[in-house]
């Protein structure tokens, strides 16, 4: 009996050399938000995204043995650090994706670089991730603060709307997105009138509204994220503070958001996103087979997660490694044409470059679905949207 | 006309308003804490999560039944009011004869799962609920502009505020109902069905959450956490108005919301915590409450 199963091992193994030889095993782990505010833009989402990725690569038949795993990080630093230690130190993972919220981020990209893994970030906005924190082996894939502030500061100021009001969530995001897009404003031409900072999270707005409004602003930029821009949002069109002609500026929204406003509330806003459904033909294409599987249409984070993942699926083919400096120097050595941001590459510092899109919100008369809810207005190339490289404090990245 | 401390008296004026406006949610949904408290003892952890259910159940109504605002105002609390009577019948009564904090687990727990439950089905992001068309718009007041809605939720706050008071404090029902909490084999030996009061009472006091949860929906985003935003400011408005108190409850309810009001004008960093000072304050001087009965 032994001898006959020893015997089938042997003709399994023998027969069988390529795969036992060849195949790398990956494991990509999913490190996000599955219960708190960023649920509906990373969570499971983030998850389908990553399966579609190494489905849609064919890892299998390129020699690799893809597994995906997920966690909670409940948006907390600390967990979060013990994920990914425990992760990188005994569950054999390769490289982390998406993390959204900054601190997070930034803790899971130190313990990556000391692991010599691969961090690909897709949910969290701090510059500081490519900036004075930046780390060799991190990939800041979607978006960042710069990038919004940007896009919808510097297109809201040069339509004509020049004086700014911030409502600005009162921690560390929201006075470093209050801090880029007043630079942006004054670099415009624009003037920065006045500014209050809400506690997070916070219900009620109506009373920084009502000081926004006695400011004499043209347009009240809002410094925060999640439940506390659609409760603000909602607030300022019952006090009729869009009707009276001062205008909104969202400076970080997702379209779950927008989608939890719905159009009636949302419309004329303006936005910046690196990621729409129904962009083109590509993206439509990508976005219906995601919501066949998850339900929903995919936000711009799970897009990024989507890409990222492909990115670093190519990296790992073409080094047959999966040692985290060699993996991300070949994504930043090779640049990418990708069906959902089109052609961009990653700058040395982790900065991955792609074009940038400024959304103005639909009226429900234009808006023919539930999730029908951007008409595109303008492209921010890459080159411009994000900060340059020089100054922006990573040290590894600025040498010789 | 003077300025106080660099306010113009035009912004004091609307932020005094505003101020009443929020504290007509605290005092609704601490009035129906406060009945909980006041007539069954029971520290109802999950009424922040009944008030979500009122807010989720109006834009189910809408969204499924084509329901109206005006009927949910109606359907909602009864609907809510039905959930907690089932959780009194099934669950609560079985812990009346232990200690306080019994009952307060029991419903910290329900409220997990409830909150839990309607995460997985509908997502952290909230639902768009619209102000129905016959409150859209508002009143120039000079020194504001008043949302006709925010001004309907005044007004039918202190109508319920003020009927339930009178209900409780003035009506034969409302001696009933306290002489049963006092000493309840003495009442049913007067042939008063006990139980089932205190029932109705628990499923009231969760049905005046869910109204709240109704008049919430159109203005504040309607997501499974914000009654666990809520329901912590509204226990500090229990402890300072004092525990079981009903006149307590509605009048501190409205008095916090005109001080949390002025702080964000004068301090808006200070606004997230003010409520809590003052509790601190008036637990430290009478920590019976400021309307309390006994310590």
């Amino acid at each position: 009996m032994k001898k006959t199963v020893l015997g089938a091992l042997t003709v399994a193994s023998f027969g069988l050399p390529a795969m036992a030889q060849d195949n790398i095993e990956v494991t990509l782990g999913v490190l996000n938000d599955r219960s708190g505010v960023y649920a509906d833009l990373s969570g499971e989402g983030s998850v389908v995204a990553a399966r579609m990725a190494v489905e849609d690569f064919d890892a299998a038949s390129k020699g690799l043995d893809v597994e995906v795993i997920s966690a909670d990080h409940q948006n907390k630093p600390d967990i979060a650090s013990n994920i990914a230690r425990q992760w990188y130190d005994q569950d054999g993972v390769d490289a982390i994706l998406d993390v959204p919220t900054s601190s997070t981020a930034l803790a899971v990209a130190d313990i990556t670089a000391q692991a010599n893994k691969v961090l690909i970030d897709s949910g969290a906005g701090s510059t500081a991730l490519t900036g004075e924190q930046c780390q060799p082996t991190t990939i800041h894939w979607t978006y960042d603060t710069a990038a919004l502030a940007k896009g919808t500061g510097g297109a809201v100021t040069e339509r004509g709307d020049t004086k700014w009001f911030f409502l600005t969530a009162d921690y560390a995001f929201g006075h470093s997105l209050e801090e880029e897009t007043m630079k942006i404003v004054e670099e415009s031409g624009g003037e920065v009138v006045g500014s209050v900072r809400h506690p997070f999270p916070a219900t009620d707005f109506s009373s920084f509204l009502l000081q926004a409004q006695g400011s004499g602003a043209d347009v009240i930029g809002l410094a925060n994220a999640g439940g506390d821009t659609v409760n603000a949002i909602k607030q300022a069109s019952e006090f009729g503070i869009t009707q009276a002609g001062q205008s909104l500026a969202a400076l970080l929204m997702f379209i779950t958001d927008v989608h939890a406003l719905g159009a009636e509330t949302a419309q004329g806003l303006v936005l910046t996103e690196a990621f729409y459904w129904d962009h083109d033909d590509d993206t439509r294409e990508w976005s219906a087979r995601f919501e066949e599987k998850f339900g929903s249409k995919p936000t711009m984070v799970h897009a990024g997660v989507y890409s990222g993942t492909m990115h670093y699926l190519r990296a790992v083919e073409a080094t047959g490694s999966t040692d985290g400096d060699v993996v991300a120097e070949w994504m930043k050595a090779n640049s990418f044409d990708d069906p959902l941001f089109g052609e961009g590459y990653v700058r040395k510092d982790g900065r991955v470059i792609h074009d940038m899109h400024l959304y103005e919100v639909k009226t429900p008369d234009e808006s023919t679905g539930e999730w029908d809810l951007y008409k595109h207005v303008s492209t921010i190339p890459g080159e411009e949207a994000f900060l340059p490289m020089e100054g922006s404090g990573c040290a590894f990245a600025n040498e010789s | 006309m003077f300025d106080l401390l660099g306010i113009p008296p035009q912004v004091l004026m609307g932020q005094l308003l505003l101020g009443l406006i929020n504290g007509s949610f605290y005092a609704v949904l601490s009035l129906g804490l406060a009945v909980i408290f006041g007539l069954l003892n029971i520290i109802n952890f999950s009424h922040g999560a009944q008030y979500m259910l009122g807010a989720f159940v109006a834009w189910m109504l809408l969204e499924y039944l084509g329901i109206n605002y005006w009927w949910a105002l109606i359907l909602v609390p009864v609907v809510v009011g039905a959930t907690g009577v089932v959780l009194e019948k099934l669950a609560l009564r079985r812990l009346y004869h232990l200690d306080h904090l019994y009952g307060l687990l029991l419903t910290f727990g329900v409220a997990l799962i409830i909150q839990g439950l309607f995460r997985n089905y509908y997502g952290i992001s909230g639902l768009p609920y619209q102000i129905p068309s016959q409150l859209s718009g508002g009143q120039n007041l000079g020194f504001m502009f008043l949302p006709n809605y925010r001004a309907w939720v005044v007004v039918a706050s202190v109508i319920v505020c003020f009927g339930t008071w009178f209900v409780i404090e003035k009506t034969r029902l409302g001696a009933y109902l306290r002489a049963a909490t006092e000493n309840p084999t003495l009442v049913g030996a007067f042939g008063i069905n006990v139980p089932l009061m205190i029932m109705l009472t628990y499923g009231f006091g969760v049905a005046l959450a869910g109204f709240a949860g109704v008049l919430a929906a159109p203005i504040y985003s309607v997501n499974p956490n914000m009654g666990a935003d809520l329901i912590i400011v509204v226990f500090a408005v229990v402890v300072i108005g004092g525990m079981g108190s009903i006149m307590g409850a509605i009048v501190t309810g409205f008095g916090l919301g005109v001080v949390e009001g002025l702080t964000k004008v004068f301090y808006p960093a200070g606004s997230a915590v003010v409520i809590f000072v003052i509790m601190a304050i008036v637990l430290m001087i009478k920590p019976e409450g400021l309307f309390g009965r006994n310590a």
